[in-house]
């Protein structure tokens, strides 16, 4: 037991400020009790406004077609491929803190897992749109689904990886939210049993699926998030994989490679800490957070993206390597069309290059990762990278194909390609926006679970392991006589 | 879905609660249950609960699905419409791998989450009863079983001389489940508070 609590004194506190069990439950929860700040309305409107204006822009694709978008023969895949990567890159950082993190044991995921989570499900719900819509007759997109029809029954192509893909996402969409809620259910109980209004303790009480906090529910409950934790690792790792597959396993020159997966899944963790950090650098602040979501996670956030932006850069370079060393005329052509900034989409990969590669080794700094204003820029400029990286790999592989002929068209998406993603921004912080008002943005049972080993005023007391002798420690727990 | 008597303790430290939880068993009450905020690593040993076997039926469920994603391709491949797509085998392992996987994931987690809700009789819309409504906020509240034989006077003084904070007795049916109804024990009347201390 005792080894279990044990926690260095050089570990910065996860809660600061002298907290009690009833403070925790306090400060997180009374946002949800308050009426919305002006800020908030403001934001949610504006988040509305986007909305609005991508249901729009899904209306016209619908209505008149894929012409609607500036796709062609040559470029098959533009916005609408790049923006599903984009998003469902972003998830990925959710699941990492949600669950791998759990399965390593970091205490520091509890002050952000919830946001977190929910930041992916929100992302992947705008991933989804993406492939949907491009299917063009969009009432005919229950053809993916493998049901006994009348046309034949003709099934779906197992071996496909965009079929894949359609288990993979909807799969992880399913995962993540049962993640996400199992872990809400006993917050919500606590919002319930503080609520004074009645519609707010019949909302929530039917919410909370009548949750007691039974120590034997609690061992349940314990034993579901791990196995869920479990189950959701490889799961997150196999999503951006299927989704990299959907490149990987075509002939087109600089799709065609092998260090796509790993090259996938490390950007799609680099883009996703980044959107964590927009989100919450945000929320901390107009929620008085704080305590919860401190420096020390920040700081932790952003060595995350210096780890994950240098292997990401590494992909880079690899694959400039390859396309020399393969010496295969093709693929040296295609990677010319990305490094080379006299074509026309050069300029595209050095802003990539610089936003992913150059500008996250600032990071290496102890005082640029604790400034809150340069995290908070960087995050940005991070997705904006990672948007470009997408981008460049799609558009500048197909956009000058085997018929020069073909070539002289320059891709640049319409209005209604621009207003289809800046829509799914709306849906995203509409969604983020309802979460932060009527869910505990942090899991305040977890943050009461690790508060007397990682809260400030409780870490003193914690010393007795460092105060022991050798002998003595050795006897109490390792076990070694 | 039995009716009946108990005495509710409430602690405020865990520091205090692990040991009450030894003292009432030693001395032989029965612990209904131990209500807390957040879980308390430990106590359903030092409850002498048995290990969850969660884990088990989320392994069965795993296999489920990857025995119905494996026949079922299979099945569709080979049998019901075999297609030559380039000579290639009708039962490519190596392509049938990602969906298998999701399959094993998704059947697992799903199956694992209905489990979970349906031993803890957790839905929208069920009602129980909550001893003290800051069991959620910052009490570990300890619920004794009263039997035939119990006085209920001693149980109080015994919680007190644990450290228990807050005590009183309740009557309620807590704790119900699906097809289980306890004849033997005798039915109080529902929803009181009875004697305060």
């Amino acid at each position: 037991m005792a080894s279990l609590r044990y926690e260095s004194q050089t570990r910065e506190p996860l809660v600061t400020g002298s907290k009690t069990y009833h403070q925790v439950t306090e400060d997180i929860i009374r946002p949800i009790e308050t009426k919305p700040s002006t800020l908030w309305k403001v934001g949610f409107t504006i988040s509305v406004i986007f909305l609005l204006f991508g249901v729009y822009s899904v209306y016209r694709e619908v209505a008149y077609g894929i012409g609607e978008w500036n796709l062609n023969k040559t470029i098959g895949w533009g916005w609408d491929i790049t923006n599903f990567v984009w998003w469902v890159g972003i998830g990925h950082a959710g699941t990492l803190i949600s669950a791998i993190l759990l399965l390593f044991r970091q205490g520091w995921r509890t002050g952000v897992n919830r946001a977190a989570e929910a930041m992916t499900i929100f992302a992947v719900m705008c991933a989804g749109q993406f492939p949907i819509f491009h299917m063009g007759r969009v009432w005919m997109a229950f053809f993916v689904l493998p049901y006994p029809n009348s046309r034949g029954p003709l099934w779906v192509n197992f071996n496909s990886p965009l079929l894949w893909d359609v288990f993979a996402i909807s799969t992880y969409f399913t995962v993540s939210l049962l993640f996400w809620y199992s872990g809400l259910i006993p917050d919500l109980a606590t919002v319930r049993d503080r609520a004074k209004v009645k519609w707010r303790k019949h909302m929530y009480g039917v919410l909370a699926f009548g949750w007691t906090g039974s120590t034997k529910h609690w061992q349940r409950h314990e034993a579901l998030s791990l196995v869920l934790a479990g189950l959701s690792t490889p799961l997150v790792l196999s999503v951006h994989t299927i989704v990299s597959f959907d490149f990987a396993t075509s002939v087109i020159p600089g799709w065609h490679t092998t260090i796509f997966p790993p090259y996938f899944v490390a950007g799609a963790i680099f883009s996703g800490f980044a959107m964590v950090q927009t989100l919450l650098i945000i929320t901390r602040k107009v929620l008085d957070l704080e305590d919860y979501i401190t420096m020390e996670h920040i700081e932790v956030m952003n060595k995350v993206i210096v780890l994950t932006g240098s292997i990401v850069g590494i992909a880079y370079i690899t694959e400039l390597f390859i396309s020399w060393y393969g010496q295969n005329t093709y693929e040296i052509a295609a990677f010319r069309n990305r490094w080379d900034l006299s074509t026309p989409y050069g300029w595209a990969y050095w802003l990539m290059m610089s936003c992913n590669v150059i500008a996250p080794q600032f990071f290496w700094f102890r005082k640029l990762r604790r400034n809150l204003l340069f995290t908070f820029f960087m995050s940005i400029i991070v997705n904006v990278g990672m948007w470009f990286e997408r981008f460049v790999i799609i558009v500048t592989s197909i956009y000058r194909d085997y018929i020069p002929s073909s070539w002289s068209t320059y891709y640049a998406p319409t209005v209604w390609e621009v207003g289809f993603y800046m829509g799914t921004f709306g849906l995203f912080f509409t969604c983020f926006f309802l979460f932060s008002k009527y869910f505990p943005v942090i899991a305040v049972a977890e943050i009461k679970h690790i508060l007397k080993k990682n809260g400030e005023s409780y870490k003193a007391d914690m010393g007795e392991e460092e105060k022991s002798t050798v002998e003595h420690f050795a006897h109490e727990h390792a076990h070694a006589h | 879905m039995a009716i009946k008597k108990f005495v509710v303790g409430c602690f405020d430290d865990e520091k205090v609660l692990f040991p009450a939880v030894k003292k009432v068993r030693k001395s032989g009450y029965k612990i209904h249950d131990v209500y807390t905020p957040f879980p308390i690593h430990g106590l359903d040993q030092a409850m002498g609960l048995r290990d969850t076997s969660l884990h088990t039926a989320g392994f069965i469920y795993g296999i489920t699905g990857t025995t119905t994603a494996l026949s079922f391709m299979g099945w569709v491949f080979k049998t019901d419409w075999p297609l030559n797509i380039g000579g290639k085998p009708n039962f490519p392992l190596p392509a049938f791998i990602p969906i298998t996987f999701e399959l094993t994931v998704l059947f697992s987690a799903v199956g694992m989450v209905l489990t979970f809700c349906y031993l803890c009789q957790l839905a929208p819309f069920v009602k129980k009863h909550h001893f003290h409504a800051r069991a959620t906020d910052d009490l570990f509240v300890m619920v004794l079983e009263c039997g035939p034989k119990t006085n209920e006077e001693d149980a109080k003084a015994f919680l007190a001389s644990v450290g228990a904070k807050e005590i009183n007795v309740q009557v309620a049916e807590a704790d119900w489940w699906l097809g289980r109804y306890d004849k033997e024990e005798k039915l109080f009347e529902a929803g009181k508070t009875v004697a305060h201390s």
